[in-house]
């Protein structure tokens, strides 16, 4: 007879009943052991347990009949490889192989709520909390094995899927011996005492993730692969323009063509066909007028309209006081910093297929947040959420754009209209005018200093708002305002490291803006005003010495640019080498160290690989993307013009550092490696040329302009190569910097420093050269 | 509508359709192969190579009427015997990709420059995936992949 053990299953999912939904699970996952965690604040109160960081996360964990494990996440996996990374925790706690645990991720029917994937959250909150799912269900499975083996539980213990007696392991049972033709239920108390990471085998070591055979081989299926009985694709009707109204419709030469079913349902109109490039095609017949309208902004004039109509700049962060400070300070600096719309412009489009019937909707939709989805689709098709599932195939990058899910909504309600399962694939055109996108951003940054150090930094942001401006620098004195976008003239959503990008970037080349007016070394500046913070200074010099990093005045002509950055609790540092070319402003990535302290890192292996990731992607926002637009009408329709890095921009290979801290708490990785590209790449140019940069993306025409700005404006004070302190580079300096390299003369530590330009140690005649270079302006 | 006849996957295929409709969309539906991805369907994203007589081209560009009497190759094609070719081989073990969506394309496109190249150096690499996009920016490693199995096929 089946044992059954109910204790307080309860889900804190408001829109959910919980009954129907419990009943659909345990149909679904037949008996074993299910241990459920729900969000709660009791879960791991006690300090000791990592819980304690993990504020929200659900999950089923279940030991099935045949011994197997399954985790049931609301999470998806589009790459970032929780896939890999989530089983490992369980088969860590569990004390199962890895090779043994399954995960359901992202099908509503299964799983857990969950608000979505995204902000690097998936092993912040799952990988702490998953763990005392896992070892609340370890609990029970001692406890049985104790009773099985008739042992008191203190004297059993558990390794490979099995519990035996710790004095005689010949005595034991499996996992699959004891959970056959049981369900048990268990609510995680958090009372179970948890692995210490001291003795984890399994997290913390380099694991390939597991979908990588079913990915080369094309079996993996995406959303677009589903397949239904008599499903039919659709093509949507679009506007040329954001928010214009149809004046008129004649769908007559698209009703004409043979299997082609066009719907206009509640405005949204629609050819269907069973085959996709028919119903494309017949989309295109569909005549049709309409009334734009009219807004007079574009991607040059945003910055301005931004500053006119975001309001004015509230204050979200406060420290001491930066009007008192900017009256002591020697020198202060203000400065401007801009950057354009991004999109997200995943290689898997949005897709969605809908099947409607029997009064209840499945939709297979590539989303980054199903149980979002769900309720969206039910209030689109009138239904109870309960009778929505959505289940999450692979999907094909999301980067915050699948937090959006225009596609399921429009496959769901033209399900319903035709009684049919409908597929909706965006087109690449649609996936880049239908985004919502990474705002604008205009930062006004004022900072001061005083006896060589920051006495304040003061932020004012429109656009973006302040994510990642939590202050890891030493500043006495520190403010950030915001004034946030408003969707206007473009929706604007989460992408990737969202605002980080750019607050990191102004914030950055403002401290080697600094850096440079101090003819300080950029690295040393910045430990300068780390005294505070352990985990950051070790981060950047981890990344220095992977990087080899000469001290040195700046600019150095050698092109080397470094930035600091956290998100997500994690910290990172990027070092870059780039080579300007001063014909074409083009901009050659020639190397880059990334070091980054995530804590505890759960798979190397794949937080590398998003590091990677993260550094390959920020060169878009760093050099060539930004959406160009028109009043309400995105000028971007392709990938011809909305240019994302290619295998001709990236560099040969990005050195990564994991500073480990196992004893700090897992945190995210998925997006803070991204924040520090743009500012470490401006910072290098600044480094190769002496022109600053403060507008993304750094076009060559960008480059090209600052170049030129840089050299009306003459060198910078404290210029390297500046060999007798007068406060220029002349011919006179590449004179006395020859008869230094040829020992003619025995100079002052001040006039080798400045002779030194490229950090080697001595002066030498190459040195000579390079001032004689910059001082006849040939760059 | 006449019949167009093909080899695919190395067995004789037979398909009766407009010969106008694109390569793409017949493997992805009428065939079943849902392996060929679909990024953008203008030749811009390579999402959707596939090998036509062992030479990588956009299957959303080519038509029906191209491939008659043709060899098409796609990602499902590659594995013989349950055996994963020495491309994809190399793909897994260097963790070449993280989404994977542009993965399929992005394999037939290096297992096409190495049936011309063998050997082909870095730039050369790099200029023949220049046209297959990847988002996740797994770039390194997919060079990295395509030289190891450049050396397994004893092209080095």
């Amino acid at each position: 007879m089946a044992r059954r053990v109910r204790t307080g299953l309860t889900r804190r999912e408001p829109s959910s009943p919980t009954a129907i939904r419990r009943r659909q699970f345990l149909a679904a996952v037949g008996g074993g052991i299910l241990v459920s965690v729900v969000a709660t604040k009791a879960v791991g109160q006690e300090a000791t347990t990592p819980a304690a960081a993990a504020p929200a996360f659900n999950a089923h964990l279940r030991v099935g009949a045949d011994g197997r494990v399954t985790c049931f996440v609301g999470k998806i996996e589009m790459g970032q490889g929780i896939i890999t990374s989530l089983p490992m925790v369980m088969a860590e706690e569990l004390e199962v192989p890895l090779s043994s645990v399954d995960v359901v991720a992202g099908d509503t029917a299964l799983c857990p709520y969950d608000a979505g994937t995204w902000g690097s959250l998936s092993i912040q909150q799952y990988a702490n909390g998953l763990r005392t799912a896992a070892a609340q269900a370890k609990a029970v499975l001692k406890q049985m094995g104790a009773e099985q083996l008739g042992v008191p539980v203190a004297d059993v213990s558990v390794a490979d899927g099995a519990v035996f007696a710790t004095a005689d392991p010949n005595r034991r049972v499996t996992y699959a011996e004891l959970t056959k033709g049981q369900q048990i239920l268990r609510q995680v108390t958090g009372s179970a005492p948890v692995d210490p990471v001291s003795a984890y085998t399994i997290v913390g070591k380099p694991t390939p993730r597991t979908d990588a055979v079913a990915k080369v081989t094309g079996q993996a299926k995406y959303a677009g692969d589903m397949r239904l009985p008599g499903m039919l694709y659709a093509s949507i009707l679009r506007p040329p323009s954001l928010g214009a109204t149809r004046q008129s419709l004649d769908t007559s030469a698209a009703e004409a063509v043979p299997g082609v079913t066009v719907v206009n349902t509640g405005g949204l109109v629609a050819a269907l066909h069973e085959q996709p490039d028919v119903a494309a095609k017949a989309i295109g017949l569909v005549k049709a007028t309409w009334k734009e309208n009219s807004l007079a902004v574009d991607d040059k004039a945003i910055f301005d309209y931004y500053e006119r109509s975001l309001g004015s700049l509230r204050q979200v962060t406060g420290v001491g006081s930066v009007t008192t400070a900017a009256q002591q300070a020697e020198t202060t600096i203000e400065n401007r910093f801009l950057g354009g719309y991004l999109a997200h412009a995943p290689m898997e489009p949005h897709t969605a297929l809908a099947d409607y019937r029997d009064g209840q909707i499945t939709v297979w939709a590539s989303t980054q947040n199903p149980f979002g989805v769900r309720d969206e689709v039910a209030a689109a098709v009138g239904l109870p959420a309960s009778k929505v599932r959505i289940i999450t195939p692979f999907v094909g990058g999301g980067f915050g754009g699948k937090s959006s899910n225009g596609q399921a909504i429009e496959a769901a309600r033209l399900s319903k209209a035709v009684g049919k399962p409908v597929m909706v694939a965006w087109s690449r055109e649609e996936e880049l005018t239908l985004d919502h996108y990474r705002p604008a951003a205009v930062h006004i940054v004022r900072s001061g200093l005083k006896a060589g150090k920051v006495i304040f930094f003061d932020m004012g942001i429109y656009g973006v708002g302040d994510r990642g401006t939590d202050l890891f620098y030493s500043f006495p004195n520190y403010r950030v305002r915001t004034a946030d976008d408003r969707g206007v003239p473009l929706p604007t959503g989460p992408w990737r490291g969202p605002g980080n990008n750019a607050n990191t970037f102004a914030r950055e080349c403002q401290m080697d803006i600094m850096a440079a007016k101090l003819g300080a070394d950029p690295v040393q500046f910045r430990l300068d005003h780390l005294s505070n913070n352990a985990r950051m200074r070790a981060v950047l010099e981890a990344a220095a010495k992977q990087f080899g990093w000469q001290t040195a005045r700046f600019p150095s002509g050698r092109g080397y640019g470094v930035a600091l950055g956290s998100d997500a609790g994690t910290y990172v540092a990027t070092i870059m080498e780039v080579k300007v070319d001063g014909a074409t402003g083009k901009v050659q990535v020639l190397r880059v160290v990334c070091a980054q302290d995530m804590g505890l890192v759960v798979n190397p292996q794949g937080a590398i690989t998003q590091m990677e990731g993260c550094t390959n992607m920020g060169l878009g926002y760093s050099f060539s993307e930004e959406l160009r637009f028109q009043g309400t009408k995105v000028l971007d329709r392709s990938f011809a013009t909305y240019r994302i890095p290619t295998f001709m921009d990236v560099p040969p290979k990005i050195e990564t550092v994991l500073v480990n801290s196992r004893s700090t708490p897992a945190h995210g990785g998925g997006e803070p490696a991204i924040v520090t590209v743009g500012a470490a790449a401006a910072n290098a140019i600044f480094d190769a040329t002496g022109a600053r940069l403060y507008q993304l993306p750094m076009t060559p025409e960008r480059v090209l302009a600052a170049i030129e700005k840089a050299r009306q404006e003459g060198p910078a004070p404290g210029l390297t190569g500046d060999v007798n302190a007068d406060g220029k580079v002349t011919t006179a300096d590449a004179m006395l910097a020859v008869q230094l390299a040829l020992g003619l003369r025995t100079g002052t530590e001040a006039q080798l420093r400045a002779a030194d330009t490229d950090g080697s140690g001595k002066v030498e005649v190459g040195d000579a050269l390079r001032i004689l270079r910059a001082a006849v302006g040939g760059g | 509508m006449p019949d167009i006849n093909f080899t695919l996957n190395g067995k004789a295929a037979t398909v009766n359709t407009d010969p106008d409709r694109p390569l793409l969309w017949v493997l992805r539906t009428d065939l079943g192969l849902t392996g060929t991805k679909c990024g953008c369907a203008m030749g811009q994203c390579g999402a959707c190579t596939v090998l036509l007589d062992g030479r990588p081209v956009r299957s959303c560009l080519v038509t029906m009427r191209g491939v008659d009497g043709r060899k098409v190759t796609t990602i499902e094609g590659l594995a013989q015997d349950g055996k994963l070719h020495p491309v994809q081989q190399a793909f897994v073990e260097f963790e070449a990709l993280q989404c994977g969506f542009c993965t399929p394309g992005m394999i037939m496109s290096a297992v096409g420059l190495l049936n011309r190249t063998p050997k082909p150096t870095e730039a050369e690499i790099r200029a023949a995936l220049q046209g297959n996009l990847c988002r996740c920016g797994t770039h390194q490693r997919v060079i990295q992949a395509v030289q190891s199995a450049a050396q397994h096929m004893g092209g080095s």
